[in-house]
């Protein structure tokens, strides 16, 4: 926003006063001002809600765990909504990102490739998520469905990104070997790129996990459907519960990814 | 040396490395059979899946553009103000914890740790179940989904900004520090020149971020166009669906082409 101010200034004032800068800061006050007002914010609003925040903490604590049975069975969904998500979104993103790299591939290639991952990318897992459930029903497999949808977009973006990274050297060297695309594949791009591809299906697993606690808002099964339902029953102590499950299963999942690249360094 | 050839094989990986490799790839392996053969999928409803999904194209079209001028672009623009409301005003929480969080600028491990762990507790939540707590505190409304996405973008923007003050190169705040300026120069004369950059790549980035998780808060009702789709799913009004949806793709689809343009101009 601001351009550096090279030696312009005398040297009496090493930093220049930046009316740029300053006009830059009025307009973000301004914008403030004026959406908020556009959204109907006041601070009579803010002041009852701090009090209603009072009632709802209030009515969080304890947190109950006496249906740590209906618990345990939407965080196992969950998992396993995100496991199988990550697995076959990463299998499927593999195809993807490689037709996607444009390095590899003529471009009447890529392109669709790349209309492909754009569109898997531009929806929040919920919409499309919305989108099964109506084709496939509720439950578990809508969540799956929608979640892989995702992951295509998401790694296999990144994947293509990396396979363009790669150094040629070694694609030519093994290519001179009179070796087929497959060979190429596999003994050229292959290792260069793992170490990154197993951080990305990594950071996708992490990320279906977030996401698979949300699909059971809009019926896509797991611990989103549970929560949604205590929530609606104002179980405030409930949810509390299950937000601290939820919290510290994805605080256990990204302490294991966080090894499993360490592993593939 | 003539016929004392050691035989040497060479391999790419330690043993304890091959086998902490393997061990992984067992473990994903179980993981997978384990979910697929447990998990509770209702074969009746897949029978019918391919008509369903035929319904639903055929009930999308043709859309309904009177939805558009009706609801869509009032709720749009809620949308885009929530998003970049929220964005401005998680920076604004963000920055200051990010320097908390630096172990560069902050040498106490508590504060560091302190901060840190906020970060993972903003990230951890989905920022629809911020989206939920904050309609149970402020009501329904955008006020509730400003909140949510300001919240979940903390965690988000903190990690990446303190991130670019520890990269921060030393010698220029030496010089600062050897010539006696206070902490506040430090900071806006020393570091925020380094990581300026790395501050409004991070912004835009979860200004991309927050548009498209902006467009869904309105499912549980935290404002934005989100409402308008979730009126419009309840009536089962697929025509009107379609719109949102086309409208959300195009919104999401303009906003990364703007990320981008500006980034290749500023950056």
């Amino acid at each position: 926003m601001t351009a550096p101010t090279a030696d312009t200034a005398g040297h009496r004032q090493p930093f220049r006063t930046n009316w740029g800068g300053r006009l830059a800061y009025v307009a973000l006050v301004a914008y403030v001002i004026y959406a908020g007002s556009h959204l109907g914010f006041s601070w009579d609003r803010f002041v009852s809600g701090i009090g209603n925040g009072g009632h709802f903490v209030a009515r969080m604590f304890p947190p109950a765990w006496d249906r740590w049975g209906l618990l345990a069975d939407g965080m196992i969904e969950s998992l396993q909504i995100a496991i199988l998500a990550s697995f076959f979104g990463v299998l499927l993103s593999l195809p993807v990102g490689l037709l996607a790299a444009r390095n590899l591939m003529p471009v009447w290639v890529t392109w669709p490739a790349r209309g492909i991952i754009a569109l898997c990318r531009s929806f929040h897992p919920i919409i499309i998520a919305i989108l099964f459930v109506k084709a496939v029903g509720f439950g578990a497999l809508a969540g799956v469905l929608a979640l892989i949808v995702g992951s295509i977009g998401f790694v296999g973006k990144l994947f293509a990104e990396s396979i363009e990274e790669i150094s040629l050297k070694q694609v030519e060297a093994v290519r001179a070997t009179g070796a087929s695309f497959s060979g190429v594949l596999i003994m050229a791009v292959q290792p260069q790129v793992l170490p990154r591809f197993i951080g990305f299906a990594t950071y996708q697993l992490d990320s279906n996990l977030r996401n698979s606690t949300m699909v059971g808002i809009v019926g896509g099964g797991g611990i989103g459907a549970t929560l949604f339902t205590a929530y609606q029953r104002f179980d405030f102590d409930f949810v509390l519960s299950i937000l601290i499950v939820t919290v510290a299963m994805i605080m256990a999942a990204e302490v294991l990814s966080g090894w499993i690249r360490k592993t593939f360094q | 040396m003539p016929g004392t050839a050691i035989h040497r094989e060479w391999e790419r990986f330690t043993l304890p490395q091959k086998l902490g490799r393997y061990a992984l790839y067992l473990m994903a392996a179980i993981a997978v059979v384990w979910s697929f053969r447990t998990i509770e999928i209702i074969a009746e409803f897949l029978y019918d899946s391919p008509a369903q999904i035929a319904d639903l194209f055929t009930r999308m079209w043709p859309m309904d553009w009177s939805y558009f001028g009706s609801a869509v672009w009032s709720s749009l623009v809620e949308t885009m103000h929530i998003a970049t409301l929220g964005t401005i005003l998680s920076l604004g929480i963000a920055m200051p914890l990010g320097l908390i969080a630096a172990r560069n600028l902050t040498p106490i491990p508590a504060l560091n740790w302190f901060a840190h762990f906020l970060f993972v507790t903003s990230r951890s939540v989905n920022s629809l179940v911020w989206a939920l707590l904050f309609v149970a505190v402020f009501g329904p409304g955008p006020l509730a989904g400003t909140l949510a996405i300001a919240f979940r973008s903390i965690g988000f923007v903190g990690k990446l900004f303190a991130e670019a003050l520890e990269e921060a190169n030393k010698g220029s705040i030496e010089a600062l520090v050897a010539a006696g300026a206070p902490v506040r120069s430090q900071i806006l004369m020393g570091y925020w020149p380094q990581v300026r950059p790395a501050f409004w790549s991070i912004a835009l980035f979860r200004w991309d971020i927050n548009i498209r998780e902006s467009a869904v808060l309105g499912i549980v009702g935290a404002g934005g166009i989100g409402v308008a789709l979730d009126t419009a799913l309840n009536l089962l009004y697929w025509d009107q669906v379609a719109v949102v949806l086309l409208t959300i793709f195009v919104v999401v689809i303009l906003a990364e082409l703007v990320v981008t343009a500006i980034r290749q101009r500023v950056l």
